[in-house]
């Protein structure tokens, strides 16, 4: 029987897939995806460690970084959509206005 | 039999993963997403967290997917969608988050759980409703009104512009 080493190594694994989606994507809508997996693999390790220490505390949590997520993607996405309708494009790199 | 399950569903997961930030279509990056999102279930319910996996079918695949693919399907034209995705400085960026993983995947292994052996198979939805309403009452209440602010941020945002100038004399005589 493996321990919560493996779950918590998945989620490392699911993190920096994520990060390097963040990073090296240009698509503003690939970005908010990674952005999800990074959340996701977030959740796997509290939900992991909470029921190998028998605690719900990690469901609790979970279900508060779920809660901002639907948000984050709400807000995230309707930007995008107000973007995309303003300027024709979501490539981040594209979208410099407000670089000096 | 859990390990072999466990394997299963972490590659799949990862799998799914590596497409969703690695492959040049925005399509296929939402479909891999859904397969992430349901290997992350699959593994909820193998960490003894049932309820936790119904909501992340519920908020992710049924909620924020539908989201994003209907975000894909309003902001790129099918047909050019390998064009307006490409990707830069791979290989420093790679770098980076190997390193990262590296970093936590130590943490991990090296430091001691108290962990019990076994994950106890029981249901957890009465266990997360009571704490909710009780020791985790203000999280709570601070998330719902977090959501509020989200929904009418969003439905704000995504209104187009001219409902927002038929909105604004109302907004000037509220002040």
């Amino acid at each position: 029987m493996m321990g919560p080493s493996a779950y918590l190594i998945l989620s490392g694994i699911l993190f920096a897939i994520g990060a390097i989606g963040v990073v090296a994507r240009k698509n503003a809508l690939i970005i908010l995806m990674s952005v999800e997996l990074m959340l996701n693999g977030v959740n796997v390790a509290f939900v992991a460690v909470g029921s190998y220490m028998g605690d719900p505390t990690g469901g609790i949590f979970a279900f508060m970084v779920m809660t901002v997520a639907a948000a984050e993607a709400a807000v995230g996405l309707s930007i995008l959509i107000a973007i995309y309708r303003l300027k024709e494009t979501i490539d981040i790199t594209e979208l410099s206005v407000l670089k000096w | 039999m859990a390990d072999l399950v466990f394997v299963l569903l972490s590659i799949l997961t990862v799998v799914s993963a590596l497409i969703v930030a690695g492959n040049s279509s925005v399509i296929y990056s939402a479909v891999g997403l859904l397969f992430t999102f349901m290997g992350v279930a699959g593994l909820y319910v193998l960490a003894s967290a049932d309820f936790l996996a119904a909501t992340q079918m519920l908020v992710y695949v049924g909620g924020i997917l539908v989201l994003i693919l209907f975000a894909v399907f309003l902001s790129n034209r099918i047909s050019d969608a390998k064009l307006s995705n490409p990707t830069h400085m791979r290989v420093p960026s790679a770098i980076v988050c190997i390193a990262l993983f590296g970093l936590m995947s130590n943490a991990a292994v090296t430091t001691e759980w108290a962990v019990k052996t076994n994950v106890e198979y029981a249901p957890t939805t009465a266990v997360l409703g009571r704490l909710l309403m009780t020791k985790y009452l203000l999280p709570f209440e601070v998330v719902s009104v977090l959501l509020l602010a989200a929904l009418i941020g969003a439905a704000l945002l995504s209104r187009p512009e001219s409902a927002k100038a038929a909105l604004k004399p109302d907004m000037e005589e509220g002040q």
